[in-house]
């Protein structure tokens, strides 16, 4: 049975600058489900990192800062867990994929070395166990003759290998939450397609809940079950992956989707523009942080932020357009999950 | 889209032949050359005059190089290139330099392709004080003039690189390119580095321009998406080879090479309730150092025979203007 595995409550994180507090990450909350794939979405500086690094507590301070909320990890606190227990946790039953997998494997040792050392640490196997782990971990992910390439160095690997390996790596320790920050954007476009079915097959195999930060729509569309759409440090929308292609509430939503240059639809119109940039976050415009390069903004918007607030089943919506609950669209008791799938 | 009447015959502006680009692998003590980096080996195209020709391929298939290569940017290995008739494949410094007016290149890094040191007044402009092109006067009001163009205020004159967003560069090193009026334009990854929302600001510009100007485009990336959407005709390369060159409604309806079939199908659509059969490539890209013999792509292609390891296909054309290096399509 599905339980609940992550349930972050009103999040804030604040990067404390020369030039004043930023708010990277401001009262955010969603859950994730175990076998459920959330999907983080939204533009560069929107916090969706941010996001990630404070569940797994890796935020660099000074100048950032958890100010306020709360992360339930299987019903516990970490925010009020020692750097000891964090570190326990990390690894183990949190696991992370980064963007970029040549940075993230160490250079000097091999991988199989790499991916023994974690379980070793946590898994409190010998080397020899530890290493035959690291071996069958390999072959779970699809390296050919991994007994040979476990000898190897990450630099006489491809990207595709790489981004493997890392994966291997995380799944080692069998952790129940995968967070995968932009696991594909560095590779081709066949190659994402490996990674991407290798995810799939993972988390049907293991029962990982993954939190996957992108910002390809494409990726979400594929992997996700459900989505949170991220503004300038908060969510501006959640919801099953299905119902938002097919009709985002947020006009920030809806503008991405519109952006995006389409495979599936003729070529001969403009583009949709949204316009201007994404605000300073050093001096966030006042009321909605879209407000400014909302095409629907009223005046309301300009004056007082709305909240996150549900709109139907599944469905949240931080839009003022939205609060009346005459828009709320029929439930939709969130079977888009096997088309997404 | 580009103003190209349907029924105009095609004027061809760039005729690129056979073109080859071996970068030499040096090592040992006495950096004797070792092997070579086949980056580019044997492409053709014609690059006709408004169209915009796309090139996709995945990282290491060459498409850079042939960019540069065709700009003369980095000096071909072999074959040869022809702007508006005449062979330019061995035209010496100076000659060079009077074409460069024609064409120009935008770059995908926008941090990286302006200089951090020189005001975008500064920026703009080099390229008419190399060209003398005006005095003081006539080029600042050129400037401010390029500035409208591409959409930025013309106070941001006094301001440097770094004072911008990736979007706002993107749209100085645009101003750039334009400055001379040219005919070509060599686009390498441009929205690349760019947000969504900002991408589709600087697709709309560049198509903008081009109905003004009357420019032509070699538009260099590795998104589908956008290069359907902005390309006349597409060109897919695979290991520093041509695989299939089409136009844009064709090659998507109806993708001749595995290769393309595979690629395309390997997008992510946004849009959950499409379900499509993927066709997943095994393996990795080979290495261009010692590209597989025949066909390039036989390591990896579903439909792959004998016949493919041993002879390599030439592009050749299956359906009228829809070329395709494959042995058995």
């Amino acid at each position: 049975m599905p339980h609940r595995v992550l349930d972050v409550k009103n999040l804030s994180t604040y990067f404390f600058t020369e030039d004043g507090p930023v708010k990277s990450v401001d009262q955010v909350s969603f859950y994730i489900d175990s076998e459920e794939t959330l999907a983080v979405v939204g533009e560069s500086g929107c916090g969706k990192s941010v996001t990630s690094l404070s569940i797994m507590q890796l935020i660099p301070s000074p100048p950032g800062k958890i100010v306020g909320g709360e992360i339930l990890f299987q019903g516990e606190d970490l925010l009020k867990k020692s750097p000891d227990e964090m570190r326990k946790i990390r690894g183990n039953q949190i696991a992370m994929i980064f963007q970029e997998p040549m940075t993230s494997l160490n250079p000097v040792y091999t991988i199989g070395d790499q991916i023994a050392e974690a379980v070793i640490l946590h898994q409190k196997l010998d080397k020899r166990k530890a290493w035959e782990r690291a071996v069958e971990m390999l072959r779970e992910v699809g390296i050919p003759s991994p007994e040979k390439r476990a000898h190897e160095y990450p630099h006489q690997m491809s990207g595709g290998m790489r981004q493997r390996v890392m994966i291997a790596m995380a799944m080692s320790c069998n952790p129940s939450l995968l967070i995968a920050d932009e696991p594909t954007t560095a590779l081709d476009v066949t190659i994402q397609a490996q990674i991407l079915d290798l995810m799939r097959k993972l988390k049907r195999e293991f029962h990982t809940a993954i939190m996957l930060i992108t910002h390809d729509l494409g990726v979400v569309a594929e992997m996700a079950d459900r989505v949170v759409v991220m503004y300038a440090g908060k969510i501006v929308e959640e919801s099953p992956t299905v119902d938002l292609f097919r009709e985002p509430l947020h006009p920030y939503t809806q503008g991405l989707l519109e952006s995006i240059p389409r495979l599936d639809q003729p070529t001969s119109e403009k583009l949709h523009v949204i316009d201007g940039t994404v605000p300073n976050p050093l001096h966030l415009p006042k009321g909605c942080t879209f407000a400014p390069r909302c095409p629907k903004a009223m005046d309301v918007c300009r004056e007082k932020a709305p909240t996150l607030t549900a709109v139907s089943e599944g469905r949240k919506v931080s839009c003022w357009m939205h609060v009346d609950p005459q828009h709320v669209d029929p439930p939709t008791d969130g079977s888009g999950k096997e088309v997404a799938s | 889209m580009s103003a190209v009447m349907e029924n105009q015959p095609h004027e061809v502006l760039m005729e690129v032949r056979d073109l080859t680009k071996y970068f030499p692998i040096t090592g040992g003590l006495f950096s004797r050359v070792v092997g070579h980096v086949k980056a580019v080996d044997g492409v053709s195209f014609d690059l006709r005059r408004g169209e915009t020709l796309g090139l996709v391929g995945e990282s290491g298939c060459g498409k850079t190089t042939t960019g540069r290569a065709v700009l003369r940017l980095i000096e071909p290995t072999s074959g040869t290139i022809k702007f508006e008739g005449q062979d330019i494949t061995h035209y010496n410094k100076q000659q060079m330099r009077a074409l460069r007016r024609q064409m120009q290149i935008i770059f995908q890094d926008p941090f990286g392709s302006l200089n951090p040191r020189m005001s975008v007044e500064q920026i703009i402009e080099e390229p008419l004080v190399i060209h003398h092109m005006g005095n003081r006067k006539e080029r600042e009001a050129r400037v401010r003039e390029l500035l409208d163009v591409v959409g930025l205020a013309s106070y941001h004159m006094r301001r440097y690189p770094h004072e911008f967003s990736g979007g706002q560069r993107q749209r100085i090193g645009i101003a750039r390119a334009l400055a001379l009026n040219p005919k070509l334009i060599v686009a390498d990854e441009p929205v690349s580095a760019l947000d969504v929302s900002i991408q589709s600001q600087i697709l709309n510009l560049l198509e903008d321009l081009q109905a003004e100007f009357g420019l032509t485009y070699l538009f260099i990336a590795h998104g589908l998406n956008v290069i359907r959407h902005i390309s006349d005709r597409v060109g897919v390369m695979y290991l520093g080879a041509m695989a299939e060159i089409a136009s844009s409604e064709d090659i998507y309806r109806k993708p001749l090479h595995p290769y393309t079939e595979a690629l395309f199908s390997a997008i992510p659509i946004p849009n959950p309730d499409i379900k499509r059969e993927r066709i997943i490539l095994q393996g990795d890209v080979p290495s261009p150092v010692n590209p597989p013999s025949g066909c390039r792509f036989h390591t990896r292609c579903p439909i792959a025979q004998e016949k493919c390891r041993v002879e390599r296909p030439v592009l050749k054309e299956s359906e009228p203007d829809h070329w395709v290096a494959c042995h058995f399509r």
